[in-house]
């Protein structure tokens, strides 16, 4: 039975590199995609630079006095010739920032209220507004951390000025100390600075991969169904389960070759670092497809037609794709999305091909997913092969 | 156990939802004979065929080949038979060698014994100088040269065979034929044909089982088949007629002595009558009209005549009633509304 499943395995891949244009596009595809998501998407995490805001400066001052704001214009002008954070234009009002930004001149405002050295002048916390551009929600959020981070270092010196002048004794570290107690650092568990491509390649290698035996399964069963060669192997003395397996182990080294064009293009195009185990990769890729490809016989086993079990196939793939956290974390997601995501196997083989590939993993570290998808398979297998008897015997 | 049937198909039926293909249908065929199952598309032969060779579950019935169970030990018979089916069963992107050494491999023969087969097969058909060539540049005839050896590399005991000569040209069809009976004759292979080409059953064919809407309605050697109608009694007349009109064919079928009247084309005309009158009551019934016979003959009776003459239509009526190999149960429903 074994011969006879190499034998079916390697006359499919023989057509297949018989065909060349299929076999161009076999390639092209994997790499054509990569390339695409992996330029789309920012592959370093970096401070935004240039923004165009605008400044209002309405302090009334106190007592002939608009000290507080004269000393945050300077110092946020001056942190902005370092960083290049901003694009500072001078505005007259809040009605024209609102303005300006409708028109989509500026992307975020600073209003500096009337009442700002007033207040710092009489010991009371003083209010910054910032505006920002509501309809992009992602720039907004950023202008926001931005800018407040800004405006909090900017505080903390104010207040260690505070501190040194209440108490000269105090020097600069230990003003800090007071006005901060708290100083954090953030590390990772790996070396480096992954990228958010580093995030996506996993899941993407994932993806290819299911793509590619999903949609060769309706070519190696389906078709041949169609043609009518697929008799040829039915009326030989073999074991039924040859020819499924057979097919699948065809498949499936189509698909890991397509898996390993990702992989390739991630290593050297995006410099994404590999720091678990290659092999585990491999062997991960291995039981993902096996935990599909029971689904994917049961499908092709009831199409008429090529075409159909090749539409099948894509329904059921699309949604997988955007619900299992291979595009944007499942984090992100409401409950019942996420809910929906734990029924699928793309959904742990991404996972686990993450921790391996991104942090290092080993199998102890996966091994909740490891029984999830081999458990998946073996269901959908049980199911395939009577299912398959069935429908090519009618 | 010479005269003991290789074959025995005992109340088999295929049902596709409410629709009945084949019909408890039984038979056998002898060890060695050419078996021929006639009739017109869609009369359930190919079916009956499929189910035989286990490509297809029966719904009902059992079937016997060499004495093993066609469903219970199905890997059994299928060391021992070959199809060459409507579809050629093979790869254009491999070679021809390259397919037969695929298809050889699923059976088991140990590969110089399998080598020394397929040369000695292609050189049968003469495509020995083509081995090395892909399946795909070939013509329709080498095509299904290729499909017939690669039915015979296991060399089986069995040979079913679907409309060999469909689609053939004439020169291609009358080596397919020659093939058969050398195969027949010289190895003893047992051959089941399907064929709607009556032509081809009644020059092949031992036995002839003749099947229409899902049931063998008759089942005999061709000879005795026509006997049924060529008592001393039946006159099957060839007529040519100038001026052939439709007043005239209905006066030739009002006659008592007339049983059928087949209009090949324009002035052709075939009646298939009875009785002792019969060639004046024919001859009388045309000039009564005003017809101008050019031409008149007595023409043996052949198979589309026994055709006629058991089921009541030509075969050419049920021609558009093909059911499609593939299954689809909504072709089914088409065609079944038709055939009601």
């Amino acid at each position: 039975m074994i011969s006879h499943i190499f034998r079916i395995a390697r006359k499919d891949l023989t057509e297949l590199y018989r065909n060349r244009l299929a076999l161009a596009m076999l390639i092209i595809m994997p790499l054509f995609m990569m390339a695409m998501v992996g330029f789309i998407y920012p592959s370093n995490v970096s401070s935004p630079t240039n923004l165009p805001i605008a400044l209002v400066n309405e302090d009334t001052g106190y007592l002939n006095s608009t000290i507080a704001s004269q000393t945050f214009i300077k110092g946020l002008q001056q942190i902005n010739s370092k960083t290049n954070l901003m694009t500072l234009s001078n505005t007259s009002s809040i009605s024209d920032v609102k303005n300006l930004i409708q028109k989509g001149d500026i992307e975020g405002g600073i209003i500096i209220p009337a009442n700002f050295t007033e207040t710092f002048l009489k010991g009371e916390q003083s209010t910054l507004i910032i505006i920002t551009d509501q309809s992009n929600p992602d720039i907004s959020a950023t202008i926001q951390t931005a800018l407040s981070s800004v405006f909090n270092q900017m505080g903390t010196a104010v207040a260690q000025q505070k501190v040194q002048s209440l108490n000269p004794t105090v020097n600069a570290t230990n003003s800090l100390a007071i006005v901060q107690p708290y100083n954090v650092k953030t590390e990772g568990t790996v070396p480096g600075n992954p990228s958010y491509f580093a995030f996506l390649a996993p899941g993407m290698m994932a993806m290819t991969v299911m793509m590619s035996v999903m949609t060769g399964l309706p070519v190696a069963i389906t078709l041949e169904k169609e043609v009518g060669t697929l008799d040829g192997m039915m009326v030989a003395p073999i074991n039924r389960l040859s020819v499924i397996l057979g097919k699948i182990l065809g498949q499936t080294a189509r698909g890991l070759l397509q898996g390993f064009i990702v992989l390739v293009v991630a290593v050297v195009i995006f410099h994404v670092i590999i720091q678990g185990n290659i092999l585990l990769v491999f062997g991960l890729l291995l039981l993902f497809v096996f935990s599909f490809v029971g689904l994917g016989i049961v499908i092709t086993s009831f199409a008429k037609d090529q075409g159909t079990a090749q539409m099948m196939m894509m329904t059921l793939m699309f949604p997988m794709m955007f619900l299992s956290g291979v595009l944007f974390p499942l984090q992100q997601m409401p409950w019942y999305m996420q809910d929906i995501a734990k029924l699928l196997p793309l959904t742990y083989a991404a996972q686990a091909l993450r921790k391996v590939m991104v942090l290092g993993a080993g199998i102890p570290n996966i091994l909740t997913e490891l029984t999830i998808l081999l458990v998946f398979g073996t269901i959908m297998i049980a199911v395939a092969v009577p299912v398959f008897k069935r429908m090519m015997t009618k | 156990m010479e005269n003991e049937p290789i074959i025995k198909v005992s109340n088999l039926t295929k049902a596709f939802g409410d629709f009945v293909a084949v019909d408890n249908v039984s038979f056998d065929v002898k060890n060695g004979e050419i078996f021929g199952l006639l009739g017109p598309n869609g009369a359930g032969k190919s079916t009956t065929l499929r189910m035989l060779s286990t490509l297809a579950r029966p719904t009902k019935g059992t079937a016997t080949i060499g004495g093993y169970d066609i469903v219970k030990n199905d890997n059994e018979v299928r060391k021992m038979i070959g199809i060459v089916s409507e579809k050629m069963i093979v790869y254009n992107l491999l070679t021809a060698k390259e397919n037969l050494f695929f298809f050889g491999s699923l059976f088991n023969i140990p590969k110089n014994i399998l080598t020394k087969r397929i040369n000695d097969l292609l050189e049968l058909v003469q495509l020995t100088k083509w081995q090395n060539a892909q399946v795909g540049t070939f013509s329709t005839g080498m095509r299904q040269r290729l499909n017939v050896i690669r039915a015979l590399l296991n060399m089986p005991q069995v040979l079913f065979l679907d409309e060999p000569t469909l689609g053939l040209d004439p020169q291609s069809s009358v080596e397919i034929r020659d093939f058969i009976k050398k195969l027949n004759r010289e190895n003893k292979t047992t051959i089941i044909i399907t064929t709607h080409i009556m032509v081809d059953a009644d020059l092949l064919c031992d036995r002839i089982g003749i099947m229409d809407h899902a049931k063998i309605v008759a089942l005999d050697t061709s000879t005795n088949l026509k006997k049924l109608i060529s008592g001393a009694d039946t006159t099957i007349l060839k007529l040519e007629i100038g001026n052939l009109s439709a007043n005239i064919i209905e006066s030739i079928q009002a006659c008592q002595c007339t049983d059928a009247v087949i209009q090949e084309d324009t002035t052709h005309l075939r009646v298939i009558s009875h009785g002792k009158e019969a060639f004046d009551s024919v001859i009388d019934a045309i000039r009564g009209k005003g017809g101008r016979i050019d031409s008149i003959g007595n023409l043996q009776p052949t198979l589309e005549d026994v055709f006629l003459h058991i089921t009541g239509h030509e075969v050419r009526d049920s021609a558009d009633q093909k059911i499609p190999l593939s299954t689809g149960h909504r072709h089914f429903e088409q065609t079944q509304q038709r055939i009601r």
